[in-house]
């Protein structure tokens, strides 16, 4: 009797295979389409690792060499690809290397599944070798996070995992999985998440809000869109283009947001914020209708808030309700994912020209122009600035580029200068601010789209952060270009100590190694320039290498970044000098 | 904006890290809790915080939303102690001899709706529920008699108006 029962229940359900919670966790990254994995191994992850052994052929693990490289890298993968990028790491040190990266990931709302080895479940609590409790340490920069101590879990909570991180406003995930739920054994059988009952991923679009939204652009004299990332994590790209050519509206963008609208679209008016360009600051505080689209009102965006776009009717266009009214009161908030509020706003606004309005941008551009933009571009000084070697890149790249930056003064030069004919070619630390970041980033951004040029440009600080993953391009061969702006110095708090602090320099002069050396230590093709004569044909010759090239350009010691926003100052009372 | 006491009731899914999770919230924001308190609530398998806060309204809304934002949080709502009934409860042991010997503690213990929950020969315990007013009105009451311990409840609490969030399940069973 008993043998009757057990066939037919074999017969109903005859998806599942016994497997261990390790192959479980690999077979749940395949059924998630998962091709490439950043990590590193150590005990309390052995299980799974032997399983990556044997799926080897399925899955690429890039095995980096520290795990916040690893978490970057993923991140660098996920942000070029739109997919979730996946990082991998031991319990204790492994687990907390991985910190930085999930906190960025979480406040620039970067898709990630980070999946932890742990100490066995009998340990837990006893401070066992490698023991951390990284769920509570990640608790606040996670989307969500779980610690699985059963093996049968495993499937369940990953598909959650993939779900939580791509839905919705995405973000970091991770999953700790104790040692001895990858060697228990369970019946694998997958089914993706398509929903969770306290989770709503978009919130409900209003059509009232939608309707006031383009009756307010539709009488407005001085309409001015603020877009961000939301635009580029929404696949929002084309509508934004079809909204801003159809009303004829100045469009600026967050640091975030560049690359989501062409850099040399006729309405794009460059970027907003502490280092962005003059024209859009200035007139943020002129216009009489705000749109902001998929963007979140940073401080480093808005400047004093008190002195933030009084005059205008706020339009917020955003996924995340937490947003609304944040840090700016929205007049009329457009909630829901920008891919579907701006096709339905799309065919309730009029066509129109602000062709008086759009001109007042470009006066200002002339202003910032003769200032700032043309010494930038064609220094007359002596030594290299950074905005020529952007310039350069550009002028190989013809805008088609990747441009993944890190931290710091070169990065504001970056975001100024790069042209971007296409979504997804910026990647930098936005939110958080990590120095370390585009190393590691670039690879996994390469790896994510290898048919495109992927440049990393990066100050010779935040560079020997995470310097070890040349280790990483070495092993695994992968041809990211790497751009060392060295100024000797970091950079921008040098920047902020000479214009606040009376220049009194505290501990921002860097005495470098040589950089040339060590990246040809790993067997990294290697140059540097110290005179323009030498620049354009040094930068032609990098990003024509089909192998991976680093450049060291030694630049201007003590230049600055302008214009600039000064802290608690009003985005209008932007500085060129 | 002016501060005052806020209840911030939360339904939530069952789950292990959440106390945490949202603890961090008021965390990260600098906001001191007065009191907490977790149950299951009116709905199977959901569980009921309720936090009390002395904040503005402004920064309520704000925690609040960010609360809701938590994936296993089904629903997050704020209210002011008009919009509530609540109730705390307080137990105060009291030494024997001093309790037996002054009649006038009787008194007022009846007076003030107070139970006598335990008596031994060396300590008395009495509970009294009511709002934080009448609780620390009878603490004062029998401080000078020397409390040899005092302890109260988080703050328990009920909108008056309704909360639907077996309607709000029952739309995501629906859907999905």
């Amino acid at each position: 009797m008993e043998v009757k029962t057990a066939s037919f229940e074999k017969l109903a359900t005859p998806a599942t295979t016994t497997v261990s919670g390790a192959e479980a966790v690999i077979k749940c990254l395949l059924e998630e389409g998962v091709e490439t994995i950043y990590g590193y191994p150590g005990g309390a992850i052995m299980p799974v690792y032997d399983e990556l052994y044997k799926y080897q052929k399925e899955i690429h693990h890039v095995l980096t060499r520290h795990e916040q490289g690893a978490a970057h890298a993923a991140q660098g993968y996920a942000r070029v690809t739109g997919k979730v990028g996946v990082a991998v790491a031991t319990s204790g040190p492994g687990a907390t290397n991985l910190v930085t990266g999930i906190a960025d990931a979480q406040i620039d709302s970067t898709p990630l599944v980070c999946i932890t080895g742990q100490v066995g479940s009998h340990l837990l609590g006893s401070d066992a070798f490698q023991e951390t409790d990284i769920v509570g340490i990640s608790t606040p920069v996670t989307k969500w996070n779980y610690q699985i101590t059963k093996a049968e879990e495993i499937p369940e909570i990953i598909a959650r995992a993939f779900y939580i991180a791509r839905s919705g406003r995405p973000g970091p995930v991770l999953i700790d999985i104790t040692k001895d739920a990858q060697f228990a054994s369970l019946e694998f059988n997958y089914k993706k998440c398509s929903g969770i009952r306290s989770y709503k991923p978009e919130p409900e679009i209003s059509m009232p809000q939608l309707e006031n939204a383009a009756e307010a652009i539709n009488s407005a004299k001085k309409p001015f869109i603020v877009f961000g990332q939301g635009v580029i994590l929404g696949g929002a790209e084309k509508l934004l283009k079809q909204l801003v050519e159809k009303t004829g509206i100045p469009a600026a963008w967050t640091i975030l947001g560049l690359s989501a609208l062409p850099t040399d679209h006729p309405l794009n008016v460059g970027m907003v914020g502490m280092h962005g360009n003059y024209a859009p600051n200035m007139l943020t505080n002129e216009c009489d209708v705000l749109i902001a689209i998929g963007m979140r009102f940073d401080d480093r965006v808005t400047g004093n808030l008190e002195k933030y776009a009084k005059q205008a009717k706020v339009i917020h266009c955003e996924i995340d309700p937490a947003e609304i009214d944040k840090n700016v009161k929205a007049d009329i908030p457009v909630l829901g994912n920008v891919n579907k509020t701006l096709a339905l706003l799309l065919d309730l606004v009029e066509e129109k020209e602000h062709k008086t309005w759009h001109q007042e941008f470009k006066d200002l551009y002339k202003i910032e122009f003769d200032k700032i933009i043309k010494n930038d571009l064609n220094a007359e000084r002596g030594k290299i600035g950074m905005a020529e070697v952007i310039d350069e890149i550009n002028t190989c790249s013809k805008g088609d580029a990747v441009i993944v930056s890190d931290v710091g003064q070169h990065q504001m030069v970056a975001c100024r200068y790069s042209k971007f004919n296409q979504t997804r070619s910026k990647v930098t630390s936005g939110g958080l601010g990590t120095m370390g970041f585009a190393l590691p980033a670039a690879i996994g951004a390469k790896m994510g789209v290898p048919h495109r040029e992927v440049v990393a440009v990066i100050g010779d600080g935040g560079y020997q952060m995470t310097i070890q993953e040349l280790g990483t391009i070495f092993q695994t061969k992968v041809p990211v270009k790497i751009v060392i702006l060295n100024n000797g110095f970091l950079g921008m708090v040098r920047q902020w100590q000479q214009l606040f602090f009376d220049k009194r320099y505290a501990s921002t002069e860097m005495v470098n190694p040589d950089f040339v050396t060590i990246a040809k230590g790993y067997h990294i093709k290697a140059n540097q320039v110290t005179e323009r004569a030498q620049l354009a044909d040094a930068v032609k010759e990098m990003m024509e290498s089909k192998e991976a090239y680093f450049l060291e350009v030694k630049v201007e010691q003590e230049e600055n970044v302008f214009p600039m926003v000064p802290t608690g100052a009003a985005c209008s009372e932007i500085l060129l000098e | 904006m002016e501060k005052k006491n806020y209840t911030v009731s939360i339904y939530t899914e069952n789950n292990v890290g959440l106390l945490s999770r949202i603890a961090a919230i008021f965390l990260k924001r600098h906001i001191n809790i007065e009191s907490v308190t977790v149950s299951k609530s009116e709905v199977e398998g959901v569980m009921r915080f309720i936090i009390v806060v002395q904040v503005n309204e402004e920064q309520v809304q704000k925690v609040v939303k960010q609360i809701e934002k938590q994936i296993e949080v089904i629903k997050a709502f704020y209210h002011t102690d008009e919009e509530m009934i609540f109730q705390e409860t307080a137990l105060y042991k009291v030494n024997s001899s001093e309790f037996v010997g002054d009649l006038s503690i009787q008194d007022f213990i009846k007076g003030t709706n107070a139970r006598i929950v335990t008596v031994t020969p060396k300590f008395f315990v009495i509970e009294k529920t009511g709002k934080r007013s009448e609780t620390d009105s009878l603490y004062e009451k029998l401080k000078p008699y020397g409390l040899m311990q005092f302890v109260r409840s988080g703050t328990i609490a009920v909108t008056k108006e309704e909360m639907q969030i077996s309607n709000l399940l029952e739309q995501f069973n629906t859907t999905n």
